[in-house]
């Protein structure tokens, strides 16, 4: 990730920032400039609950170049307590631990080190609770 | 509006073409499926590629292939949307034939996905880069996690996806194009290496060379030519979020839905009267998902409907004739139009052993990414 790119990303990042649209009420993260409920254009930053629920989750076991030293890796597709979805790694458990509808919590975490350089990128991940 | 029909088509074999250049590929595809027209030039043409330039460094192909195939200065247009590049493509030349602006239209897709890329990233980037990809989803993860949620809500058996790929790989065996001409059992597939739980490795498509193109024409000038002549009555194309995690059901391929909803609506049929599909099975849960979006089994009833042999050669409605992405192979600009070249011979009951009987309708659907795009032919003899 070319580095004004991961700058740019920080605050969803480091920090899970959201943007609620203004007139329906819908939460989206990352934030949008157009609402694809309503079409409106005006939102309220906001922030992802730090808790959510698994709605579905896969073993990495062949992983691009940068996640190779990783695998094998739990990917989860999980919806925050307020209500947005996003994709993050669940780490510190067993494949055989992981279920839908089990919570998990957002921690912060080094995702993986990039290239020939050995960048840090960092972001969320989740654990159980 | 001008009809329009498909009077050419031609593809190279699927596989690890070692011998072969991307432009060797797409110009013998384009040979073939021009001599098989019978027409002695092409106005214009169109070339699906998903991304040639991360798989062999090379953009810009549109003239590259024109030049190569000695056509130019014909216009030629490169078009790109993930693996359903060259099904997207053939409704451009559609539409430039229907509108009158051209007679005679090339429409191909093409790639080379074995000189050495790193296939898993060059594909990864159909999926969102930064809040999909970042997080280390790969597209068989992708897949895994719509299966494990259409097994989850649905009661879809790990059986039922391998009888996809048993199918598939049975009629890929009767395709001398195919990449794996080869039957697999349900055992090999269920216990054959996982890639992304619980998909194994048999349960997705490979990574391919090859090219596949098809020439179109009106229907008036195609009668003057004396060619075989399938009809295209319907195209119909959709989008989707483009990630995964943002749609409400990831079970449901809204994409896949639409677009084949507006197909049917401008060919004037219904599910049932389609007598052979090709579907973009990349992984075994996608055909799942396909067959009940496109309306020829029920939502959730794809894994019985497919497990009872409603989709084989000799069933109901029978997918993927050709052997599909899994057995014939996946280079992915090359996809949507090897489906249609698998469509038209079904049609012109060409097909050899693989032939469906009594085939009048054909439908091909092509899809991008985990289902952001997705575009739906119809086509009759």
């Amino acid at each position: 990730m070319p580095s004004p790119r991961y700058r740019r990303e920080m605050p969803q990042r480091y920090r899970l920032e959201a943007a609620k649209c203004k007139k329906c009420g819908k939460l989206f993260f990352p934030p949008r400039l157009v609402c694809a409920a309503c079409g409106s254009k005006g939102f309220d930053k906001t922030k992802l609950s730090e808790t959510g629920t698994i709605i579905s989750y896969t073993i990495i076991r062949v992983a691009p170049a940068d996640f190779a030293t990783q695998v094998p890796y739990a990917i989860a597709i999980v919806e925050s307590d307020n209500g947005a979805r996003l994709t993050t790694q669940v780490v510190d458990c067993k494949p055989e631990d992981l279920e839908i509808g089990k919570k998990v919590k957002f921690v912060f975490r080094k995702l993986y080190t990039e290239g020939h350089t050995g960048i840090i990128c960092y972001g969320y991940k989740a654990v159980l609770v | 509006m001008r009809e329009v029909a498909v009077i050419g088509c031609g593809m190279t074999k699927f596989g690890e073409l070692w011998e072969k250049s991307l432009r060797d590929i797409f110009v013998e595809a384009a040979l073939k499926a021009i001599d098989d027209a019978g027409v002695d030039h092409i106005d214009s043409m169109y070339v699906g590629a998903m991304t040639p330039g991360l798989f062999v460094g090379q953009e810009h192909i549109s003239a590259l292939m024109a030049d190569y195939l000695g056509v130019a200065p014909i216009p030629a247009m490169r078009v790109e949307s993930a693996c359903c590049s060259s099904g997207m493509a053939l409704r451009l030349g559609l539409f430039e034939i229907s509108s009158g602006h051209s007679d005679i239209v090339l429409v191909g897709g093409v790639e080379k996905m074995n000189d050495g890329a790193d296939a898993t990233y060059a594909l990864a980037t159909a999926a969102d880069q930064e809040y999909e990809v970042y997080q280390g989803v790969t597209f068989p993860g992708l897949y895994a996690l719509i299966a494990r949620a259409h097994m989850h809500r649905y009661g879809t058996t790990r059986k039922q996806l391998a009888a996809v790929s048993v199918k598939n790989h049975h009629n890929g065996a009767m395709n001398p194009n195919a990449q794996f001409q080869r039957e697999v059992t349900l055992e090999q597939v269920m216990n054959a290496t996982l890639v992304a739980d619980p998909l194994t490795v048999l349960d997705s498509s490979p990574v391919s060379d090859g090219a596949a193109c098809v020439v179109l024409t009106s229907v008036d000038f195609a009668k003057q030519l004396k060619a075989p002549l399938v009809k295209i009555l319907g195209s119909g194309a959709a989008t989707d979020t483009l990630a995964l995690h943002s749609r409400e059901d990831i079970t449901a391929l809204k994409a896949v839905k639409v677009s084949g909803e507006v197909a049917y609506k401008m060919a004037g049929v219904k599910p049932s009267d389609i007598d052979v599909a090709e579907v973009h099975d990349c992984f075994s849960i996608a055909e799942i998902c396909i067959i009940e979006e496109l309306g020829f089994t029920e939502k959730g009833k794809g894994g019985p409907f497919t497990e009872q042999g409603n989709t084989a050669l000799e069933g109901k409605i029978p997918v993927n004739p050709s052997g599909g992405l899994k057995s014939k192979g996946h280079p992915v600009g090359a996809t949507g139009i090897a489906q249609v070249v698998e469509v038209v011979e079904q049609l012109r009951g060409k097909a050899g052993k693989r032939q469906v009987k009594n085939a009048t309708i054909g439908l091909t659907q092509n899809m991008g990414g985990s289902g952001a795009s997705s575009v739906t032919h119809i086509f009759k003899i």
